[in-house]
């Protein structure tokens, strides 16, 4: 072996070295928050943590009222971004697969994806909770509808695009309109695709921090009332992790490993779903 | 069977009015899509106007926050935004390059969905979590290990020790950026494996039956091939570390003022908005944290939006040339 050429496996080997160690640092790293989280976390984890409302300073409590709240508002968020993303998702696939409308929405749509939910906030606050002058749930639940909705449309959009045109031939052979074909034989083919993009979209919204703080506010109390302030897990864990009190701050920790838990739960719920979904396809096309 | 008794005609009118119905129903619903992008922008430019007017393009050009005085300039959440998504980048774009090397060209088969698996479910967990990790954990060990050292035998150094003067406090904008980019990882290395992945393999079987090593084929054929696709994810990994609210509020201090210093606490647009608007008294305030809340979202529009751009002009490339 020349010098040459040994140098260069070196190199070659030391540069392929650098990037596992960089793989292990990564993995490392997120491998260390989901510890800590964990560890501090379950420290806090007892049946009053379901039973029992935010407490006082110093005090006993659980975090009843904010589970109950992040419930109320990602269902409804989901109820209103669903139907609106569904259907644009379909038009996105179904009717206008060329034009320039599909192209600018699609685009706008996957700018909309990553666009900071803080500003999502800002705008129901200025649409919804100052024309109605409180902050309320149903504010809230917007907010998390439109975060929910762009996450929808492109996954809808992306699951209809995985049923075979053959299918769709075959129903307008028979003499369908285009909606009876779309009703009652893509959706039906697509229907665990489109399961996974609601639970995609669950999970998207259900760790939201920033839209709810000044749209759904916060509440120390039990409350079900949807025109007023409630209280909702990201909300409390924020005010409680940045109180000096230890009691609020071990809520705090219960309260992040119990969205992590669920998001990452039903991110492994819809991968494999989809996953089971594209194989099916496969096989049938 | 009430259908089945009816003349067709009636039946095939129907069909024909459900149709239209549903393909209104669509049209709106995707026009909804463009209508929610004009809306924010409306509605923020709306809330935004009364503190622009007051205060004009000095809004921009002016460090001052001072709700008493009812004086406000953006300069300093500005600053603080770009300085922590810098960081950020600085941080993650290297990590995230090791790891799509890594997992695309050394990583053992088996091992590799697993960790692409992995980092994909790492990207779901809410920011909230790094925040509070952040706070509760990783500002203490800067404040007591990293930051004395660093104040210690950086901070005398000639120009680059401005980086490091101060106290440690743990928190600030330092803290912040690496906060960031543990969170902006996950997205960064999903898109440059992904591109990586693009590389077709006979060009680059083609390097190795020329006699190059496994790092010169990356080097030399696969990184300048993905080079456009790598740089729209680095840009969507900017977009999200330039909006992302909850991780850096926990960290960043809160403090509207600029200093050369990296370990200072310090603010960013999105936790300005986010600590104060509830408590803004006063049109004015509201109005300039609106007005942050419009450059923020111009901001992120023409970063998301330019990678975007890119990453779709890469995939229909491939599909010309490969499909």
């Amino acid at each position: 072996m020349t010098r040459v050429l040994r140098r260069r496996k070196l190199k070659s080997a030391i540069a392929l070295g650098i990037s596992m160690l960089a793989t292990v640092l990564g993995l490392a790293t997120l491998g260390a928050i989901l510890w800590t989280l964990v560890v501090q976390g379950f420290g806090g984890w007892s049946i009053t943590l379901f039973t029992q409302t935010t407490p006082a300073p110093q005090s006993e409590g659980g975090l009843l009222n904010a589970i109950y709240g992040s419930v109320v508002m990602t269902a409804i968020g989901i109820g209103l971004g669903t139907p609106v993303g569904m259907l644009a998702g379909t038009y996105l696939a179904e009717y206008g697969r060329r034009n320039a409308f599909t192209s600018t929405v699609r685009f706008i749509n996957d700018v909309l994806l990553s666009a900071p939910s803080i500003v999502i906030g800002l705008f129901v606050y200025t649409v919804v909770v100052a024309r109605m002058g409180h902050f309320s749930a149903i504010a809230g639940a917007i907010s998390l509808g439109i975060i929910a909705m762009p996450v929808i449309v492109r996954t809808t959009e992306d699951m209809l695009r995985l049923v075979p045109t053959s299918m769709r031939e075959g129903s307008a052979a028979l003499g369908a309109q285009p909606w009876r074909t779309v009703t009652s034989v893509v959706y039906p083919a697509a229907r665990s695709g489109l399961i996974t993009s609601g639970l995609l979209a669950v999970a998207r919204i259900s760790g939201e921090t920033a839209p709810l703080l000044f749209t759904a506010l916060n509440n120390q109390f039990w409350s079900s009332d949807l025109n007023g302030p409630m209280a909702n897990l990201p909300a409390v864990i924020f005010q409680f992790a940045m109180s000096p009190y230890e009691n609020w701050q071990v809520l705090a920790w219960s309260g992040a490993l119990l969205i992590t838990l669920f998001v990452l739960l039903l991110s492994i719920a819809a991968r494999s779903i989809a996953a089971l979904f594209g194989t099916i396809q496969r096989g049938a096309s | 069977m009430a259908a089945a008794t009816q003349p067709l005609h009636a039946r095939l009118r129907r069909e024909a009015t459900a149709e239209s119905v549903f393909r209104w129903a669509t049209v709106c619903s995707a026009a909804l899509v463009l209508l929610l992008l004009f809306g924010v922008l409306a509605s923020l430019a709306y809330g935004a106007w009364p503190a622009l007017k007051t205060f004009g393009f000095g809004f921009l050009t002016t460090q001052v926050w001072n709700p008493v005085t009812v004086k406000f300039g953006a300069l300093a959440p500005i600053y603080g935004t770009v300085v922590t998504s810098l960081i950020a980048m600085l941080i993650a774009i290297p990590i995230a390059f090791g790891i799509a090397v890594f997992l695309t060209e050394t990583c053992p088969r088996w091992l590799r969905t697993p960790i692409g698996i992995a980092i994909e479910l790492l990207a779901a967990i809410p920011s909230i979590v790094f925040g509070i990790w952040g706070l509760f954990i990783l500002a203490p060990i800067l404040q007591q290990h990293v930051q004395p050292w660093l104040i210690d035998y950086i901070g005398p150094l000639p120009i680059i020790g401005l980086l490091f003067q101060g106290a440690p406090y743990g928190i600030g904008l330092l803290t912040a950026g690496i906060v960031l980019a543990i969170m902006v990882l996950p997205f960064i290395t999903a898109v440059m494996r992904e591109v990586f992945q693009m590389t077709p393999t006979s060009i680059k079987e083609a390097a190795y039956a020329a006699g190059a090593t496994q790092w010169e084929v990356v080097w030399d054929v696969v990184f300048p091939w993905s080079r456009p696709g790598m740089i729209g994810g680095v840009m969507l990994g900017l977009g999200r570390a330039l909006g992302e609210t909850m991780a850096v509020t926990f960290v960043v201090g809160n403090a509207h003022r600029i200093s050369t210093s990296l370990i200072a606490p310090g603010t960013t647009i999105a936790a300005a908005i986010a600590n104060e608007f509830t408590e803004a008294v006063g049109d004015l305030y509201t109005s300039s944290l609106m007005a942050l809340g419009l450059i923020l979202f111009v901001l992120t529009f023409a970063v998301i939006a330019g990678a975007r751009l890119l990453l779709l002009r890469l995939e229909r490339g491939a599909t010309r040339r490969y499909a």
